[in-house]
């Protein structure tokens, strides 16, 4: 070993402590600042609804029964003209998701037929209760989208909402 | 010909009978074709086209008249084209491909053409998962359809077919099954067919819409979602929901069912019944039940006025207390009481009975049974014995129906032995108005009001046609009911039936005998057991110092006024009833649905029905209230439902050999009925928890002489009103039914239009019905069938009625406003 070696080395060791000095930092300042998550990251459900506000969802079930672990819960009801929720028959009077149990597979959003429930961005899910690891309809629901102002339950013309599941397009088209 | 002929089904020997049909020959080596509108209740239709298979068949030389052979083998000849396997008829040598290349190209291509214009909306719909459209198409059907989207039979959706049922127009395809039930099997064709082609829509032309009993049986055997019951929409879907046997207790026929539960939400998160759905015997239901069972079944549990804790009365007012001081307080009255009187009804299971009648023994207690009709110590005697089956009778054999209106009172039985009478078994139907079992009968004997014992009598002479009728026959039974008739005149009618059917040799041997058409599910049991009915309550309520009531609700029928010094009443009940308004200790009671149990249907089959869901609140099942009961004066008593059976078994003779094993025990069922293969039998359930026991026939030693009086005859001049049992009354076990009540509606009685003329009332005039006492008013509707100077009067609608008696009638004035 060369004397001085020993010296070099640290001396390059300092100069790389020195030079990140005038980078920026990598280290982002949660919760003050977020890290945009992936394209297809799977954070908390959402559920959607359409442009005119009904919900998406029809109660239809589907994805209680594809979730791996038991997680959705889902009540049906019948939709009227007077108050309606959703196009068709059906909505989810109830729609309870124990966040705790979910495994954020995205089965669910997979066996969904009216593209209702998705896997969001938000990944803040902390609870001090087991009580409120359970999200219902009211928390899962998106916002009423900008220029709508009607809420569900909606007063609507007879004969217009009647088809639950979109219409049907030939795959082949 | 032989009568068994061997065919070969997807290379797998099989003998059947001849004249079955290749589809079903196929269930026997569980080949399962596939199936749209056969049904192995309702024949074929070749309608849907789905079953097609490939079928080939030997080649008989002319000259020998032997098949030609073919190294050693005979030689096969495939026709040119599929052929449907539910209308095939099996035949010697006869080859079935149901998996070959030829066979399921067409088959799926059926399919295909049947989702052309299937809207495809099985999210939403209930059937969504118990479907066989859905199954099939998973199994058989092509991944795509060559057809165009844009020309699908687009219809309004859900139209009600009346309260009960709604129909789907889009999802039929058109396999006709619903018509033909309602035709073939209910005997009531109240739907039909209506254009053709694409347009073909199902329609009811009655009213109220679809006015059948049987009809939500229709919506089990829908291949599809087109017919589904108002009841369950979007209830649950069908893989959620948790399913227990039972047996339905509203009526003496036992129809087997299975509870479909969940937990709900909706109901603060209890796990709570969601539908009735039938569950295969073929010796008792088969594989239906009628709507009462269905939709009235179950919702009297779920009543916000359930009991659901013990009180006692103090101050006037009822106070909740702890079990333990219930018991006590219970245990010290009856002690002190120097002859208690405990009155049960048919609504209880034998377990809580045997209990009731091992405590009553040890206090020395009186035993009554809460009923207005008699005959039930003649139908332990000569009832339908072990083997007893009514699909069994057929021709040769003969089925007398008297003072009863069967349809109203006990559909199912109506059903079996209507078909009996298809089958060839001589139907005699003898009431004093017109019935709907009337149209399948062979001889009608119309009687007047007061003559029932009378006739019968009449007919036990050996020269009578009947008479003659019944010693020739090979098996004969009686079924007898209370129309018009109170407590004597129905024991009376009983004797005289009883006598009948010994005289011409018809009792102790299956498929034969005597059956009381009950009121209620456990009425047999009760009178098994050794409970007998008393003519007078009133006096019994008025002379005793206790009085334990179970299951039963006398005030609120009218059975008894209560006067100032009353008993000290014990009442065990479900709900708040009348009777329970005036106890002075009440103890909850467990539903049916909460507790395990077993009942004797009226063909003294003993059944038994399972825990559904959880108790209310801290009801407990009758058997373990009266077990502790008597813990508290040193009787012990089993508190665990099977070891009571077995304690039953062995004081009651007639139940010697029933065990809860015993009536569990399940045999293979014709047809067989799976519900991983719904498209066969529909959504039914199959039958694993038992099929029942039938009971022994106690030994005969002599019959008591008929000497019972029949009811008030009608006077000259007079009006008689008669009490008639209908289907959907307003008792609470009905009126809880959400959906039951338009049919329910209020208090009619009937009359004939010239004793209408004569009295000047017309047809929907309003009345005020004055009987023994009691007031009520009702909507007349005049009816040419009714019987000059009867005034029919619906028994548990609004006015106590419980024999014939003279009516006094005002026309209710309509209130002038303005």
């Amino acid at each position: 070993m060369r004397f001085g070696e020993p010296v070099l080395e640290l001396v390059r060791g300092m100069w790389i402590t020195f030079k990140s000095i005038f980078e920026r930092p990598v280290t982002v300042q949660y919760p003050e600042e977020k890290r945009p998550v992936r394209p297809r990251f799977r954070g908390r459900h959402v559920l959607h609804r359409y442009e005119n506000g009904l919900e998406k969802c029809i109660g239809c079930s589907l994805c209680s029964a594809a979730c791996p672990s038991d997680a959705i819960f889902v009540e049906a009801a019948e939709n009227t003209d007077e108050a309606r929720y959703s196009p068709g028959e059906r909505y989810a009077s109830t729609y309870e998701i124990n966040m705790l149990r979910c495994i954020y597979c995205g089965f669910c959003e997979d066996a969904c037929p009216t593209e209702a429930i998705t896997l969001g961005d938000n990944y803040e899910l902390t609870f001090t209760d087991r009580r409120d690891a359970i999200y219902d309809k009211d928390m899962l629901i998106e916002p009423l989208p900008a220029g709508s102002d009607e809420l569900t339950p909606q007063k609507v013309k007879p004969g217009v909402h009647t088809r639950a599941v979109p219409e049907m397009k030939n795959p082949d088209d | 010909m032989t009568d068994r002929v061997t065919l070969t089904i997807d290379g797998k020997q099989v003998t059947v009978p001849a004249g079955m049909l290749v589809v079903d020959a196929a269930k026997k080596v569980a080949v399962h074709i596939p199936i749209f509108c056969y049904h192995p209740k309702l024949g074929s239709a070749a309608m849907c086209r789905q079953c097609l298979v490939e079928v080939g068949r030997p080649i008989i030389d002319h000259a020998t008249g032997h098949p030609e052979l073919e190294d050693g083998f005979p030689r096969i000849q495939f026709s040119a084209k599929l052929e449907t396997a539910c209308t095939t008829l099996v035949s010697e040598g006869m080859v079935v491909l149901t998996q070959s290349e030829r066979a399921r190209k067409g088959q799926k291509e059926v399919l295909e053409f049947l989702l052309t214009s299937h809207p495809l909306d099985c999210p939403i719909c209930d059937k969504g998962g118990e479907c066989p459209l859905q199954n099939l198409t998973m199994a058989h059907g092509p991944g795509k359809s060559r057809f165009l989207f844009d020309e699908k039979h687009h219809a309004e959706k859900q139209v009600p077919l009346g309260e009960l049922i709604f129909l789907d127009r889009e999802r039929c395809i058109q396999c006709g099954r619903c018509v033909r039930f309602q035709e073939n099997v209910a005997g009531e064709p109240v739907i039909g067919f209506y254009q053709r082609g694409r347009s073909m829509d199902i329609v009811s032309f009655s009213e109220p819409g679809f006015d059948s009993v049987f009809s939500g049986n229709t919506t089990d055997i829908c291949p599809v979602g087109a017919l589904t019951t108002a009841d369950f929409r979007f209830g649950a879907r069908p893989w959620e929901l948790m399913a227990a046997a039972s047996i339905c207790s509203q009526c003496a026929v036992g129809c087997n069912t299975t509870l479909n539960t969940r937990r709900e939400a909706r109901s603060d998160g209890q796990i709570v019944v969601k539908r009735v759905m039938p569950r295969q015997n073929e010796q008792v239901n088969e594989l239906w039940i009628c709507d009462k069972g269905r939709f009235a079944g179950y919702h009297y549990t779920e009543r916000d006025d359930r009991l659901l804790k013990p009180q006692v009365r103090r101050d006037d007012k009822f106070r909740s207390v702890s079990w333990d001081a219930a018991f006590l307080q219970a245990a010290e009255k009856l002690q002190d009481a120097e002859k208690p009187v405990f009155l049960v009804s048919g609504r209880l299971s034998n377990e809580d009975l045997f209990n009731l009648l091992q405590l009553a023994d040890g206090l020395g207690a009186e035993t009554l049974l809460y009923t207005n009709m008699g005959g039930g110590d003649l139908t332990g005697m000569v009832g339908l014995t072990s083997g007893s089956n009514l699909a069994d009778l057929g021709l040769g054999d003969v089925i007398l129906v008297v003072a009863s209106d069967l349809q109203e009172e006990a559909p199912l039985w109506w059903l079996r032995i209507k078909q009996a009478a298809e089958r060839g078994a001589m139907l005699i139907v003898v009431n004093p108005r017109e019935t709907k079992l009337e149209k399948h009968a062979d001889y009608v004997v119309r009687y007047a009001y007061g003559d029932e014992i009378k006739t019968i009598q009449d007919m036990n002479k050996a020269t009578h046609k009947i008479h003659k009728v019944f010693a020739k026959a090979a098996n004969a039974v009686i079924f007898y009911g209370s129309e018009g008739l109170g407590l004597e005149g129905s024991s009376g009618l009983a004797g005289a039936c009883t006598s009948l059917l010994v005289d011409t040799g018809h009792y102790a041997r299956p498929n034969n005998g005597l059956v009381g058409v009950w009121q209620r599910a456990n009425d047999q049991g009760a009178w098994e057991l050794g409970f007998r009915p008393v003519k007078d309550l009133q006096v019994i309520f008025d002379k005793s110092e206790v009085v334990y009531i179970v299951g039963a609700d006398p005030v609120g029928d009218g059975a008894v006024r209560l006067k100032k010094r009353k008993p000290f009443m014990i009442v065990q009940e479900l709900l708040s009833t009348d009777t329970v308004g005036h106890a002075d200790l009440v103890l909850p009671a467990r539903a049916f649905t909460e507790r395990e149990g077993t009942y004797t249907s009226g063909e003294r089959r003993v059944q038994r029905f399972y825990q559904a869901v959880p108790p209310r609140g801290e009801s407990r099942p009758d058997y373990e209230i009266v077990a502790e009961i008597a813990a508290r004066l040193d009787t012990a008593l089993e508190r665990e439902p099977g070891l009571v059976m077995d304690q039953l078994a062995e004081h009651i003779p007639a139940f010697g050999g029933i065990s809860y094993l015993k009536v569990s025990e399940v045999v293979e069922q014709w047809p067989v009925i799976n519900r991983s293969e719904l498209f066969y039998g529909g959504a039914v359930y199959e039958n694993t928890q038992g099929l029942g026991m039938q009971l022994r026939p106690a030994p005969v030693t002599s019959f008591p002489v008929s000497k019972g009086k029949g009811g008030l005859r009608p006077k000259e001049g007079l009006l008689l009103a008669v009490p008639v049992n209908k289907l959907y009354d307003q008792g609470l076990t009905v009126l809880s039914a959400p959906l039951l009540r338009e049919r329910i509606g209020e208090l009619k009685v009937c009359m004939n239009p010239d004793e209408a003329d004569r009295l000047g009332f017309e047809n929907g005039a309003r009345l005020r019905i004055g009987l023994n006492g009691n007031n009520a008013k009702a909507l007349l509707v005049v009816d040419p069938t009714v019987p000059s100077g009867i005034l029919l009067v619906p028994r548990s609608m609004g006015l106590p009625i419980f024999e014939a008696g003279m009516p006094v009638l005002s026309k209710v004035r309509k209130k002038v406003t303005g």
